[in-house]
């Protein structure tokens, strides 16, 4: 509708209309639509959409109390300073009214007992600037100064992969007071630490991929080499400084008594030393240079996949609410999932009949060919070679991989043991692992195991990581890991003749179970970055379509698989 | 004849052959002002050259136009079937050169001159040289112009016929001291006119002795400007007058009619604005007397084509002869409108010896039309004439009972060195209220943007209650003055969220328009529904209504509709843009109340277009954009483009606030720039007779702010 609403107006801009579609559709060539639609009056409808609605309320409700970041307080404190708030700055830097792929809001959320950090105290994301996808790094002066806890540096490595991996140019919003000084020895000396940010832009640059920094606010020590190591800097006046020792150091050091204005601010860094290139008279003033400089980037964005039209799908998107439901012992047909992600809920279905625990087809989101890989059950042989042929039919010609994942795992028993089921298995890991085209991965239910491995989790470098807010993530459910340790407890206890009662099996597994559930639910693992982000199902096809459109910023790098052993 | 045998021995020239021949103006009848007329030269511009065409289109007459180089694109030279160029932008040189004007008129083969108003109008030397060159001129014969352009004269004719008349004193003795003297023999107040005068110019009134004589002589300048004569006149001034008008016609077979009377009191800066035809109150004895000394007048002179005689009228409806304008009015419409005539038709017909169409007892007067005169001024600053791009101009829809007469269409300029009249909208209606409310109805949708308008004075000067009344009088204006310039309201908050709307619609359509060049064009970062993920989206947008700002903090919802929040209240607010002919309209729903105004958004600033009124809201130029000082910081600047007339002060000088600091030349008016504020004058930047555009720094104060600019 927004489309034809718009329309009016690009006769008043002169518009070249839309380029020509390529519509190479015959008649007999015409996809059907998966999915059906559900009896949304039934018991289990109704409860499912309930439950799920509650989840996504919660969900809802706790990001737009982390968007406020460090509390009123410092958020006025902020604000009386002239300075824009994070979000604002990012708003501004943003194309007017266009949408932001933020990962993460989750970062820390209760992972440092009673310190709360909202967002790690640093907001990432992905957003158009100047027409230009790029990834946005800002820190959040209102969460503790903006100081990195490990978790902030955790993600801010994050979005520099992301940048990297996708081939985005970076823009840091830098307003930090530096390393959480308390927390020193996990931020600062390990490889995947505070140094590594500066190693990273060295090497992003390396790779051609612009970097822009824009002080906004303190850039002291470690810090200062953001904008140092930069493509292109940009200072904003009386607000930014940059310094490798700030005046209480110096004062420390050498006795020489200096203002941070004059040891480090715009003046001094436009005027004498260099180290920034443009002056700017405020935050908006600073954004704006932002994103002149993005626009001088002389970037364009080369797509080398085949686009259509988009077109939404035919089934509203919250009925997942009401198919999925909370309770993953309830099972789903993950073709109704697809059914209302993809464009015009037309999947082209791979092998249907063979392996069809697995479910393999092809699809558009948003224009954008994709491969897509669903779990109806749990793996057989059968299933993990079918997904390698798809893995592989899609690296060949260059389709992007989306994993939908509710998976218990492989198979196990005698016979499937004997079957092969590890080999076969490790065939579809081989081919996740291996595969260069952009993956991108939904767990839309339980992650369990090797299941995990197969269906390309975390470890598997997916482009992009969401989860939905009913998923659990574990080695195992918690239920049979408890089992499992009650097994073991008893064999050992009847071995050494002791008895082991019902009661105290009980008391055993419900600690068990209780850890298990809290450490595989979305939170947890959003907390630690296991994840980009947990998101709303109905707003999968959207951010689905936002991480591919940015994905395809990379060039197609070609596949080379491993040993498949048969 | 001998080309005509050349030319049948070449068959392919014979069109060629045909056209010399139709060319060939008709010479045996112009030396009695009758002839063919099969090609008429409009030697004006603007509106009334394209009104001109019109008739002439419909009469199969083929139009030739001429224009200045400051014309070459306008709307009259596209409608011509001809076009000539005759010099460059100063009417001296081109609209008002004969010579230029006759050459054309020669080399085109036009049969007929028709001169509009102004300009050669009535001009007697202009209307003898056609008839020199055996072209007609469509007007009256020189001698009637001569009569009637010469204020003493046609008072005496006039006296002589029995038209009455006005006390005052016309002498040859323009010696200061004899006018004064005049004056108070007449007795104050008094009128000090240029004999040649029209329009307003060269005229003045003296309200007391003390400031006769700085009347005098700004009547004097301005004469000798404009008629390059400054011999003056004093009359008795009626107070509170009413300006009535009486349209007459006369042909070359002896006969004259009246076709009514038009008020054309409701003036400002002395020139008309606002029109109406039959005069408001008038009664049907008061309308024959009129009309037949009208006719009389028009007989006394033996006149022919369209005059008007004008008479001012005391409260008791005597009436006093005034002029006579030997020429069509700016405000004919009127009188077509009512009696069903096209005057222009009648004038080429009249011209080309043709007996009037309708005889006296034919012309029957049906119901009551209204033109208002839309010009590109400043009524907030004493109506200061204005310049400038139109550029957005949309109009009510013309039909039978709406005529939009203009000669300007979107895009184009209102030149700074002609009329800033832009258009004339003319209404019909069976009484006068009906009339009267088809303007008011109509102006609304008389939108423009680009410069100043009087759109807005001509509403709340068409519904003020006086003027509905009828009560309308030469000081109509001043009188009325507090309640014409109602307060500005400023706009409601439900005008701010759809001026945010509309904003948010011009975002929207700049992705779609990268979106549709890019060679990515279905990504979803391509569009402007501000989504983000499991939080919405509030942006604060700071809209600028005159000198206060306003924040909206806009909710994009993901459902596309947006929550606003102006000042504490929340609206909900959605729509869509549809185009209706050339403009925009912004179907959109403020709470559930669905309006359609018009939207136009220029730049920085959204206007609003709708029954209820006009918005204008801008969105505030951040500090880093708005770069230089325009001068508006305390200096004095230029108010519109013209010419530096005097210098008054020089570097160094010490002035006062509201001192006198130059004297421009603008619009053919006269303006002082007085001193902004107290202090020493550093630097001035124009000498007399140079040029200053509009908003140009005249001065530089010597204690002013330089503005830091990084």
């Amino acid at each position: 509708m927004r489309f034809q609403t718009v329309r009016p107006w690009l006769a008043l801009l002169r518009s070249r209309g839309l380029p020509t579609s390529t519509a190479r559709l015959y008649h007999g060539d015409k996809v059907a639509a998966v999915g059906t639609q559900p009896d949304t009056q039934s018991q289990e409808y109704v409860d499912n959409y309930e439950r799920m609605k509650d989840l996504v309320d919660e969900l809802k409700e706790r990001s737009e109390k982390i968007k406020l970041g460090g509390g009123e307080r410092a958020r006025k404190l902020h604000m009386s300073r002239g300075k824009l708030l994070p979000r604002e700055r990012i708003d501004r830097l943003l194309d007017p009214g266009s949408p932001f792929l933020e990962f993460s809001q989750f970062a820390a959320y209760e992972l440092y007992g009673k310190e709360e950090v909202p967002s790690g105290g640093i907001i990432t994301g992905i957003g158009r600037v100047s027409g230009v996808e790029c990834v946005v790094v800002a820190n959040d002066a209102t969460v503790k100064g903006g100081t990195y806890y490990p978790i902030t540096v955790k993600k801010h490595l994050r979005a520099q992969e992301i940048a990297q991996q996708n081939h985005l140019p970076c823009i840091y919003l830098v307003d930090s007071g530096g390393a959480n000084l308390p927390r020193q020895a996990e931020v600062f000396p390990d490889r995947e630490h505070f140094g590594r940010i500066f190693f990273n832009q060295a090497r992003l640059s390396s790779d051609g991929i612009a970097q822009i920094a824009v002080v906004m606010g303190s850039c002291t020590a470690g810090g200062a080499y953001v904008p140092a190591m930069a493509d292109e800097s940009i200072i904003v006046r009386k607000q930014g400084t940059i310094f490798l020792g700030g005046p209480p150091l110096v004062k420390a050091a050498t006795g020489e008594a200096v203002s941070a204005e004059d040891l480090g601010g715009a003046d001094l860094h436009c005027r004498k030393s260099g180290v920034t290139d443009h002056y700017a008279l405020d935050d908006s003033h600073a954004l704006h240079l932002a994103r002149k400089a993005v626009r001088n980037l002389n970037y364009t964005k080369k797509i080398q996949v085949t686009t259509e039209p988009p077109e939404p799908p035919i089934y509203p998107a919250d009925e997942l609410y009401g198919i999925v439901g909370a309770n993953l012992k309830r099972n789903f047909d993950v073709r109704e999932v697809i059914a209302r992600i993809v464009d015009g809920s037309r999947f082209d279905e791979f092998k249907a009949l063979y392996g069809d625990t697995v479910v393999t087809g092809f699809s558009r989101i948003f224009g954008y060919p994709v491969g897509i890989i669903g779990n109806n059950g749990v793996l057989f042989s059968e299933s993990a070679k079918k997904a390698t042929h798809f893995i592989e039919l899609c690296s060949q010609r260059n389709i992007p991989l989306v994993f939908l994942q509710n998976i218990t795992g492989f198979m196990v028993g005698r016979e499937y043991e004997a079957g092969g089921i590890a080999k076969d298995g490790a065939k579809m890991v081989t081919a996740v692992a291996c595969a260069n085209v952009p993956k991108i991965t939904v767990i839309i239910g339980g992650s369990y195991g090797a299941g995990n491995y197969g269906m390309c989790g975390r470890a598997y470098s997916p482009r992009f990581l969401y989860m939905w807010p009913n998923s659990r993530i574990s080695v195992m459910g918690g239920e049979q890991a408890a089992t499992v340790l009650a097994t073991i407890t008893k064999d050992q206890r009847q071995r050494e003749g002791k008895e082991f009662t019902e009661e105290q099996e009980a008391a055993m597994k419900e600690p068990i179970i209780k850890r298990f559930e809290e450490e595989g639910s979305p939170y947890f693992a959003s907390a630690r970055l296991w994840d980009d982000g947990i998101i709303d199902p109905a707003d999968t096809r959207l951010i689905l379509g936002m991480s591919l459109s940015a994905a395809l910023n990379a060039p197609t790098q070609k596949t080379h698989f491993g040993v498949f052993r048969m | 004849m001998a080309a005509v045998l050349r030319c049948q021995t070449i068959l392919t020239l014979r069109i060629l052959q045909q056209k010399l021949i139709w060319t060939k103006p008709s010479v045996r009848f112009s030396s009695v002002g009758q002839g063919r007329i099969e090609k008429v030269l409009i030697a004006n511009r603007g509106e009334i050259a394209c009104r001109v065409m019109r008739t002439a289109k419909k009469m199969g007459v083929r139009s030739v136009a001429v224009y200045s180089d400051a014309d070459c694109h306008s709307m009259h030279v596209a409608m011509a079937d001809e076009a000539y160029n005759i010099g460059p932008a100063a009417s001296q040189q081109s609209y008002l050169s004969m010579e230029k004007v006759l050459e054309v008129a020669k080399r085109s083969g036009s049969h007929a001159v028709h001169p509009g108003y102004g300009f050669l109008s009535e001009s007697t030397e202009f209307a003898e040289a056609c008839k020199m060159e055996g072209i007609i001129f469509v007007g009256p014969p020189s001698a009637a112009i001569r009569d009637m352009g010469i204020k003493s004269t046609s008072k005496y004719i006039m006296s002589a016929a029995g038209v009455p008349i006005i006390e005052g004193y016309h002498g040859e003795d323009q010696s200061d001291e004899k006018l004064q003297a005049e004056a108070v023999r007449i007795g104050y107040p008094v009128m000090i006119k240029a004999v040649r005068g029209g329009g307003g110019k060269g005229m003045r009134i003296a309200h007391t002795a003390k400031d006769f004589q700085e009347q005098l002589e700004s009547a004097r300048r301005e004469a000798r400007k404009s008629f390059n004569d400054d011999v003056m006149l004093v009359e008795k001034f009626v107070e509170d007058p009413r300006h009535v008008e009486v349209q007459v016609f006369g042909d070359q077979h002896g006969n004259a009619v009246y076709l009514f009377e038009r008020d054309c009191s409701v003036q400002r800066r002395h020139q008309k604005i606002i029109e109406e035809a039959p005069g408001p109150g008038i009664s049907e004895d008061v309308r024959r007397k009129l009309g037949e000394a009208a006719v009389r007048a028009a007989k006394a002179v033996s006149y022919v084509g369209a005059g008007t005689v004008e008479f001012i009228m005391d409260a008791q409806q005597n009436f006093y002869f005034m002029e006579m304008n030997t020429r069509l009015q700016v405000e004919h419409p009127v009188s077509e409108m009512i009696t069903g005539t096209d005057l222009v038709e009648w004038q080429l017909r009249v011209a080309a010896g043709e007996r009037l169409p309708l005889l006296q007892d034919e012309i029957k007067l049906t119901g009551h039309s209204f033109e208002a005169r839309i010009y590109a001024e400043d009524p907030n600053n004493d109506f200061l004439p204005g310049a400038g791009p139109l550029l957005h101009l949309s109009t009510p829809q013309a039909d039978e009972c709406t005529r939009i007469e203009t000669g300007v269409r979107e895009g184009d300029e209102v030149s700074a060195h002609y009329d800033p009249m832009i258009a004339k909208l003319v209404v019909w209606g069976e009484d006068r209220s009906a009339a009267l409310k088809k303007l008011r109805y109509c102006l609304r949708q008389y939108n423009i943007v680009g410069l100043n308008t009087n759109i807005e004075f001509l509403l709340s000067l068409s519904g003020h209650p006086e003027f509905e009344a009828g009560n309308v009088t030469t000081s109509f204006i001043p009188q009325h003055y507090g309640q014409l310039f109602p307060k500005p309201s400023p706009p409601s908050r439900a005008t701010l969220c759809q001026a945010a709307l509309g904003l948010l619609f011009r975002e929207s359509a700049g992705t779609q328009m990268f979106r549709d060049q890019s060679n990515d064009p279905f990504s979803p970062f391509a569009s402007s529904n501000g989504r983000r993920v499991n939080i919405l989206y509030s942006r604060n947008m700071a809209l600028q209504l005159g000198d206060h700002k306003v924040d909206v903090t806009v909710t994009y919802n993901p459902d596309g509709t947006y929550s606003m929040e102006v000042e504490g209240e929340v609206f909900q607010v959605s729509g869509e843009v549809e185009t209706e002919g050339q403009a925009l309209f912004l179907h959109c729903s403020v709470n559930g109340v669905k309006t359609r105004p018009k939207l136009v958004i220029l730049g920085n600033t959204v206007h609003l277009f709708s029954m209820e009124g006009s918005a204008e809201v801008s969105v505030p130029v951040p500090k880093f954009l708005a770069g230089v000082s325009t001068g508006a910081q305390g200096g004095a600047v230029a108010p519109m483009t013209g010419t530096i007339e005097k210098v008054l002060v020089k570097v160094g000088d010490a002035v006062q606030m509201g001192d006198a600091l130059m004297v421009m030349n603008a619009m053919k008016m006269e303006h002082t720039i007085r001193a902004p504020k107290a202090g020493v004058i550093k630097k001035v930047f124009f000498k007399e007779g140079s040029q200053a555009n509009r908003h140009a720094a005249l001065v530089e104060f010597e204690e002013e702010e330089v503005i830091e600019v990084e």
